[in-house]
């Protein structure tokens, strides 16, 4: 359960609304948010980070963790369909990195600052996002989108 | 665009300079805990720079799960980590049932419990015996070691086998309960199984941690900070034996755990010989909780809701839950996303294999050749969970 | 003519014997690492004791196909195998079978002997080398590293026995074994009877000095390319340098063909030869291996000061009669 003091901290000095889990916070103001959860407020830990296809838009919620305050957080951003890019975490947190590239490989969603955007699951030759709710189950391998 | 021809695939390893070596530890390689590629840059035997390459297994279980329904998934989800099947599907059934909010019998979460630790102590003796393997070789004192390991997990496969028809991909979780009772010949059973694994515990630690040599091979090797573990977000007992007490079977008790008494193990020195040393108090741990889980298990039912017939007739709400247990790995969670339906709208796998394996690239530089192995060892990676 | 005929048919003799031992050693290996390890080992081929496994191997091994990488040093990498079997059978020559009775008798039999030991080092490194694989390539580099600094306390504990016996023909080092067996010399004897043993272990490449052939991080690594008969070489090679050093170990240390008279002196050799291998073995299925820097340390920093120093003492004892 998300601490109710941080939520409505965060909100007032990034303007994030709370959201299921957690919060959302508004694209420009990710990095200095996800800084102060950090250094501030205690949520050194890193956990994962799950990428969503709504249906106007592509939402990422990174996974940040208080071990002392046991806490865990569900941070959102959403990124418009049309141009589904967001700001890379990978120097906040060092863990973001992997999960990042991982949802680039699967949903397509470009990570601004990135260190290493390559592809991590799938070949490094592969065209389309599987993850993808335009891409069917039964693509066949060879066939490119 | 086809399949490019073997011509054209690059070559993409480049030798920086002078006096390097690439070595390209490939997917096929006994030590890899599976199909890891890890690419070495060595200086003579030191290791300068390791890219590790993996999606070898990669079988797209988070698309699938978007296509079946929810009480089809939980035998998809045990291949993921195949090594402890019943933590997958563990993970995923409580967080359907958080999502749905549907309760769970108290013998059913007890049960549940039980195969858990049992995974736990099977898991930790493989992990045991290919460390074995991996220090010492499949030609010397290392496959003395993985055969003692996997003739102690013989026995506990055999009790599997005799509740529920399989050795290990039981399909023992469901959404609502536990699939089998354990009826009181088998829990007599499991009761002597775990004296008696217990008392073969001091000869398989004497025969690898006890060991000068053994010791020298994971003293201050692969020493993972506690601001880098934190940072990168490592998991299980490479999270524990860097000094942070995290467990999710204290952090978000489920199941029985919140009602049994039962001790985390910790270590402050970050190399691969804590980890080490935590895995073993692990399966003690997870032994004397298996007893007691026997001693004290609660009658009644074993299940609130069977899966139907038709699987797609079950429908749980809209809305997200994420859920946690602690695999033997570390914490295994799932965030479903639900609008509804009979089948889960989005569902992501927090996998800890993956999340450790991210350590790689920061803990090999500096190390030899011999360390890679040791300390792929201690993180104990599956490359099911890692790719899913 | 005469002179011709004793030489070739008792070479013939020697190898003839030396090579049945190499191929029940193998299977003595398996049967031994089993019992280790709560199994059974070789059990169906020449039921119920697998006696027939040796052959088995070895006629599969011979009808696989032999395959030379395109980009492999030829020469090397036919010479390798060829380098690693002959030097091991050749010093089986020079190990006495009874009182003045070798194949080859001479002078300096012992200085031969280990000279011809080390030989297999040039076999392996020409290996390691023409695969034109990096991870052969790892392994003979260990290979220079590590067996090359092992051979010296090795020799150094070897020169102990030959200077209390005070000379360097094996039939005399076996002569002077008569009232007690350099093994069993107090301090002096025992500690280069270890150091020997411990150097024996890096020779034959057995854990926990086994770095060279690290399966689980080079992955047979010098012997990686090969397969069919030259492979075959590489194992019967590997088995016969280690016995011809469990050999050289028994004449030297343990007495060689000495023994009670109820049975003939070459049994007692054969056995004591035997014995040191299942200890050899026995220590290979115990323990886990050594990093290389760690085995390194070992050999400089422990068993080179502790071999000179026990010759130290050696040539101290018979300076003073």
């Amino acid at each position: 359960m998300p601490a109710p003091e941080v939520v409505s901290a965060l909100g007032v000095r990034f303007g994030a609304e709370a959201a299921p889990l957690g919060v959302t916070i508004p694209a420009a103001s990710l990095l200095p948010a996800m800084r102060a959860l950090r250094d501030t407020y205690g949520y050194r830990g890193y956990v994962t980070a799950s990428a969503i296809e709504r249906a106007a838009a592509f939402e990422v919620a990174h996974v940040v963790r208080n071990l002392d305050a046991n806490d865990t957080l569900f941070v959102r951003v959403t990124a418009p369909k049309d141009l589904p890019e967001i700001d890379s975490l990978a120097f906040v947190y060092a863990g973001a990195e992997w999960h990042e590239r991982e949802i680039l490989d699967l949903f397509g969603i470009a990570f601004r600052g990135h260190p290493d955007p390559r592809r991590i699951l799938l070949p490094d030759d592969y065209t389309g996002h599987p993850l993808r709710k335009d891409f069917a189950m039964d693509t066949p391998w060879g066939y490119r989108p | 665009m086809g399949v490019p021809a073997v011509s054209e695939i690059a070559t993409t390893v480049v030798e920086r300079e002078f006096g390097e070596l690439a070595l390209n530890m490939g997917p096929q390689h006994p030590s890899t805990h599976g199909v890891l590629r890890l690419v070495l840059h060595l200086s003579g035997e030191t290791v300068v720079r390791a890219v590790p390459s993996i999606g070898y297994l990669h079988r797209g279980v988070e698309k699938l799960a978007e296509h079946l329904a929810y009480d089809q998934l939980p035998p998809v989800f045990e291949r993921d980590d195949y090594l402890a099947p019943t933590a997958n599907s563990h993970g995923f059934v409580i967080a359907a049932e958080a999502l749905g909010k549907i309760e769970v019998p108290r013998r059913a979460r007890w049960l549940r419990a039980w195969v858990a630790e049992w995974q736990r102590v099977a898991s930790h003796l493989v992990w045991l015996g290919t460390l074995g393997l991996d220090l010492g070789g499949a030609l010397g004192g290392g496959t003395t070691l993985y055969m003692y390991c996997f003739r102690e997990r013989e026995k506990i496969l055999d009790l599997m086998e005799s509740l529920t028809g399989t050795r290990f991909h039981t399909n023992f979780n469901m959404i609502g309960g536990a699939r089998y009772d354990l009826d009181a010949a088998t829990a007599a059973r499991s009761q002597a199984l775990a004296a008696e694994i217990g008392a073969a515990l001091p000869s398989l630690a004497a025969m690898s941690g006890e060991t000068p040599i053994f010791r020298e091979r994971t003293r201050g090797v692969g020493v993972i900070p506690r601001e880098l573990a934190l940072s990168i977000g490592v998991t299980g007992p490479v999270l524990r034996g860097s000094g942070v007490a995290f467990d999710v079977r204290r952090a978000a008790p489920y199941d029985a755990y919140g009602e049994l008494d039962f001790e985390v193990p910790v270590r402050a020195a970050c190399d691969a010989e804590a980890r080490f040393q935590v895995r073993m108090d692990e399966i003690a741990q997870s032994l004397a909780l298996v007893r007691r889980i026997g001693d004290g298990l609660p009658s009644g039912p074993i299940f609130s809701r069977k899966p139907l017939k038709n699987p797609k007739a079950t429908k749980l709400p809209a809305g997200e839950a994420y859920a946690a247990v602690e695999s033997p790995r570390g914490e295994l969670g799932f965030h479903i996303v639900s609008e509804g339906g009979p089948k889960p709208y989005r569902l992501k796998i927090n996998a800890p294999s993956f999340r450790n394996l991210q350590v790689v690239p920061h803990v090999l530089p500096g190390g030899l050749v011999a360390d890679v192995v040791a300390i792929l060892g201690s993180l104990d990676p599956v490359m099911g969970d890692v790719d899913r | 003519m005469n002179a011709w005929l004793v030489a070739i048919g008792s070479s013939a003799l020697v190898l003839g014997v030396a090579m049945t031992i190499v191929a029940y050693m193998t299977w003595l290996e398996r049967k031994v690492a089993a019992r280790m390890q709560n199994r059974i080992g070789p059990y169906e081929v020449g039921a119920p004791h697998g006696w027939l496994q040796p052959l088995a191997d070895i006629a599969k091994l011979l009808v696989k196909e032999d395959i030379t990488p395109r980009a492999a040093d030829v020469l090397l990498f036919n010479l390798g195998p060829v380098l690693v079997v002959v030097p091991a059978l050749v010093g089986f020559a020079f190990v006495p079978v009874a009182a003045g009775v070798a194949p080859v008798d001479h002078p300096y039999s012992f200085l031969f002997f280990t000279a011809f030991a080390s030989l297999t080092l040039l076999g392996i490194f020409a290996a390691g080398w023409s695969s034109n694989n990096k991870y052969a390539l790892l392994s003979a580099l260990r290979l220079v590293a590590m067996v090359a600094s092992y051979e010296i306390p090795m020799i150094v504990a070897l020169l102990v026995p030959a200077l209390l016996a005070g000379s360097f023909r094996l039939t005399d080092l076996v002569e002077a074994q008569r009232g007690l067996w350099f093994a069993a010399y107090p301090l002096i004897g025992q500690a280069s009877f270890g150091i020997f043993l411990l150097c024996a272990l890096a020779e034959g490449n057995k854990s926990p000095l086994d770095l060279l052939e690290a399966e689980s991080e080079l992955v047979a690594a010098y012997n990686v390319e090969y397969s069919g008969i030259k492979f075959a070489l590489f194992y019967a090679g590997e088995y016969a340098h280690t016995l011809a050093i469990c050999a050289l170990g028994a004449t030297v240390f343990l007495g060689g063909y000495l023994g009670p008279a109820l049975l003939p002196g070459v049994v007692w050799l054969i056995a004591k030869t035997v014995a040191l291998f299942v200890v050899v073995l026995w220590i290979r299925w115990s323990l886990m291996r050594m990093r290389i820097d760690q085995a390194l340390r070992l050999n400089w920093l422990v068993l080179l000061p502790a071999s000179l120093a026990s010759l130290l003492a050696a040539a101290w004892w018979v300076a003073r009669g």
